[in-house]
């Protein structure tokens, strides 16, 4: 059962960890910021944008994870463009994840009321401003639950990046099961891994939206 | 939202459905289907009249193993279910055009159903990853399994060995015009490709590589033909089989820095079965179908075949 | 629905404007364009587009092959649709049971598989079990993950109902079972169509790691394809699967909306669905 704590494991299993939570980090941060600025596109004033934001959502929602990790793998040396399998990893997830977040905004875009985005533009100000100073920060109440479930997601999707070169959790159970050990007992140690992270995930999108619940 | 953007959007969304239908539709159309396979000269033709043929085995319609309950099965239900790989290129293959499968393992297959009793239109192959072979062995799910299958103590816990049939080690497969890596002491810094948690990854750190693991090989030849690594590493027999299909392009060098006994895995107490395949590989190999065999798939690298490995006393009990 | 929102986050632009508009929509097609063209090429360049590479989609088997790929995606899909869907239903009913007990262990299953990666569920439970059915593998992994999630879905729709409607079932008399069952749950679920679409929408796409416990799925064909063809076509096998995905994943979502807009009534709640 202590399969960590055997054979030097536990070093193959702390690099596992922190090459899931590396990854997932760093993917989530270019998700958050490719989501704004697609949701950005997807309500701007220019048509062109639009139909851009509404194509690149279309294609990357409804292509599997692990289609593009393919494409990312073999298309991109093709064009003459190197980079590491850790960088396309961090590339593949953030376009997915990215077209989620940017629905989520999209939604919450559509809860802030009406006269807010009204009261703004009476006060002059332009689809810029409106957008970035008055009802993205309200938006971002209501979908830190939303918001939540996407980045739960995003660990656990993570873990297609171990087929492809990049040495995760994932990896660490490939690895020690073509060493035989027994299966349930590392998948137990491998759910407690993702456990752990899910729930620091979750606790902290709790946290988040709790300490902004306003009355409305 | 109000029932009219509602509206808007579902008959945006149903124009989208309809153009990708018609896509479908059209493809559907065109699928005009041609018979046979494009790259059937693969298949050993290449080297042109004096290409090396495969053998053909004779069915022993005799064959009686009434102490092996797999055989009684098989022969019952008229199918043997042989497990193998289908992506190492004339060891373990399935041609997509042709649906047929070939290679070195293929033809170890088939030249023991012969011997037990099985026509090839009996056998049936099933696709087995490597880390699927012992449980669908110990599970009956198929009747013997021919695949680089290294025999070692550990996998001899769960289930029996056959074999060996072909001694293999760990090598390393090359562009053709790589002159610096020679050997597995030349793989220092070098960027070396193999698959995902293997035994390969460990003997090729030791040397002081970088290395680079992915879901299969075919994944690390891809990347070797785009020079995104300098070298794959694993059995030689299976990069003999790369070099074979990229002939002109990839070599395989160095000297071998393992040894892996390949043997054909069955199910565990199985002695009858055991020794009728111990039987088969012997009368094979004595009578020259091993080397035809090796010479119309893994010798098409152009390396010379290895000599016939003797049976291991342990699996011959 | 981005031309309503939108319109209320800028003004009805003027003619300098739409010119400032037109000139950003000009550049910005020129890039995408530029871009498109570069790819194109440099794919050209690299012989990507050579007939040889694409020769194996000729083939009647290849095609068959891709064909068979298709149909058994979507008979794991179908099959994990169903299993999910009932399993959320029971999770989610179980989760706001009245006995503590099987809240918790709803409570606990629920958690558990939403934080497992799919990868590591369905590589366990083909080595420890399904090794000659690797479908059901996929489908068991896919059930209890998507399961947990529709449940999450399901149990918010339900919260979303107005006590109002429960209060009543109550007061005419019906048992807790009745009033989840004849009032609360066919609410809910047409309220939470949009996101329970959505999350089959990700159930269709996640039959796709089938590929690696050798599922004979469309990937997997697809790689199978790629990897045994000469001169290893992954390029022209990528440009010919992603359409099909996309495609299946878009019809299944216009099924969803022309449900929606049959079953449509009372207010419509939108929330995304996780990746």
């Amino acid at each position: 059962m202590g399969i960590p704590f055997e054979d030097g494991n536990f070093s193959l299993f702390v690099r596992g960890f922190l090459g899931t939570i590396e990854l997932s980090a760093l993917s989530a941060l270019f998700a958050l910021l490719l989501g704004v600025v697609l949701a950005a596109f997807r309500v701007s004033p220019v048509p062109v944008l639009r139909t851009f934001g509404t194509t690149w959502v279309t294609v990357f929602r409804n292509t599997p994870l692990t289609l593009m990790f393919f494409a990312v793998t073999f298309v991109l040396p093709r064009l003459d463009v190197h980079i590491s399998s850790f960088t396309a990893a961090v590339a593949a997830l953030s376009i997915y994840t990215g077209s989620f977040v940017c629905e989520v905004l999209r939604a919450g875009i559509n809860t802030v009321p009406l006269g807010q985005a009204e009261a703004a533009r009476s006060l002059g100000m332009g689809f810029g401003q409106t957008l970035g100073l008055v009802v993205l920060p309200q938006a971002a109440r209501a979908v830190i639950a939303p918001m939540g479930s996407v980045f739960i997601a995003l660990p656990r999707n993570s873990a297609v990046a171990g087929a492809f070169n990049v040495f995760e959790l994932f990896s660490v159970q490939k690895t020690l099961t073509e060493k035989g050990y027994d299966i349930f007992a590392l998948f137990f140690w491998l759910a407690l891994a993702y456990l752990v992270i899910s729930f620091s995930v979750g606790a902290v999108f709790s946290a988040l939206e709790r300490r902004t619940a306003v009355v409305r | 939202m109000a029932p009219t953007e509602e509206k808007n959007d579902r008959m945006k969304a149903r124009r989208t459905v309809a153009a990708a239908l018609s896509v479908l539709a059209l493809t559907a159309v065109a699928a005009c289907g041609k018979d046979g396979s494009p790259n059937s000269d693969s298949a050993g033709t290449k080297g042109g009249s004096a290409a090396p043929q495969l053998p053909t085995y004779q069915v022993n319609a005799d064959a009686k193993l009434d102490g092996s309950p797999t055989w009684v099965e098989a022969k019952k239900n008229g199918k043997l279910r042989i497990g193998a790989k289908s992506d190492q290129p004339f060891l373990g293959f399935e041609d997509v055009q042709t649906g047929k499968r070939n290679g070195f393992d293929i033809e170890i297959a088939k030249m023991i159903a012969a011997d037990l009793g099985f026509s090839a239109d009996q056998i049936q192959f099933t696709t087995i990853n490597s880390s699927a072979r012992e449980t669908s062995l110990a599970g009956g799910q198929v009747d013997y399994y021919v695949g680089t299958y290294s025999i070692n103590d550990n996998r001899k816990k769960t289930i029996d060995f056959a074999g060996p049939y072909y001694i293999a080690g760990q090598s390393l497969l090359v562009n053709k015009d790589n002159t610096d890596i020679t050997s597995a002491e030349t793989t220092k810094d070098k960027a070396v490709c193999t698959v995902t948690g293997s035994t390969s990854v460990a003997n090729i750190q030791k040397y002081g590589a970088k290395v680079t693991q992915f879901e299969s090989y075919s994944l690390c030849v891809e990347k070797l033909l785009t020079k995104e690594v300098d070298a794959v590493t694993t059995d030689d027999a299976i990069l003999k089989g790369y070099a074979a299909k990229n002939q002109g392009q990839l070599k395989v060098v160095g000297a071998t820095f393992s040894q892996e006994r390949y043997g054909v895995g069955l199910k565990k107490g199985d002695a009858v079965l055991q020794k009728a395949i111990n039987d088969a590989l012997k009368k094979h190999e004595d009578n020259g179908d091993w080397k035809k065999a090796y010479d119309a798939t893994l010798g098409l690298s152009g390396a010379e075949a290895p000599s016939v490995p003797a049976l291991d006393p342990t699996t011959a009990s | 629905m981005s031309t309503r929102s939108a319109s209320v986050l800028y003004d009805v632009p003027g003619p300098r404007a739409r010119m400032r508009y037109r000139l950003a929509g000009l550049l910005g097609v020129l890039g995408v364009v530029g871009l498109v063209w570069w790819v194109v090429t440099t794919l050209i360049d690299q012989g990507q587009f050579d007939g040889w590479l694409w020769d194996p989609f000729q083939y009647s088997a290849v095609q068959q092959r891709i064909l068979d790929g298709v149909l058994a995606t979507l008979k794991a899909f179908g099959l994990a649709a169903v299993g999910s869907l009932v399993l959320g239903a029971l999770l989610a009913v179980g989760r706001l049971s009245d006995h503590r007990p099987v809240r918790a262990v709803c409570t606990a299953v629920v958690q558990f598989f939403r934080a497992m990666p799919l990868v590591i569920m369905i590589f366990a439970l083909y080595q420890a079990v399904f090794t000659a059915q690797p479908m059901w593998g996929l489908v068991i992994g896919l059930t209890l993950y998507n399961g947990a999630v529709q449940a999450e879905v399901i149990r918010s729709g339900i919260n979303a109902v107005p006590r109002g409607q429960s209060e009543a079932g109550y007061a005419l008399g019906l048992r807790k079972t009745q009033v989840m069952s004849l009032v609360l749950v066919p609410q809910a679920v047409r309220t939470m169509l949009p996101a329970i679409i959505g999350q089959l929408v990700v159930t269709l796409k996640d039959t796709s790691l089938g590929y690696i416990i050798t599922y004979p799925e469309l990937l997997y064909a697809g790689k199978l394809i790629a990897s045994n063809s000469d001169g290893y076509p992954y390029i022209p096998v990528v440009l010919v699967i992603t359409p099909i995905y996309i495609a299946m994943c878009l019809a299944l979502s216009g099924l969803a909306h022309w449900l929606e807009s049959r079953g449509r009534r009372g207010a419509n709640r939108r929330v995304a669905a996780a990746a």
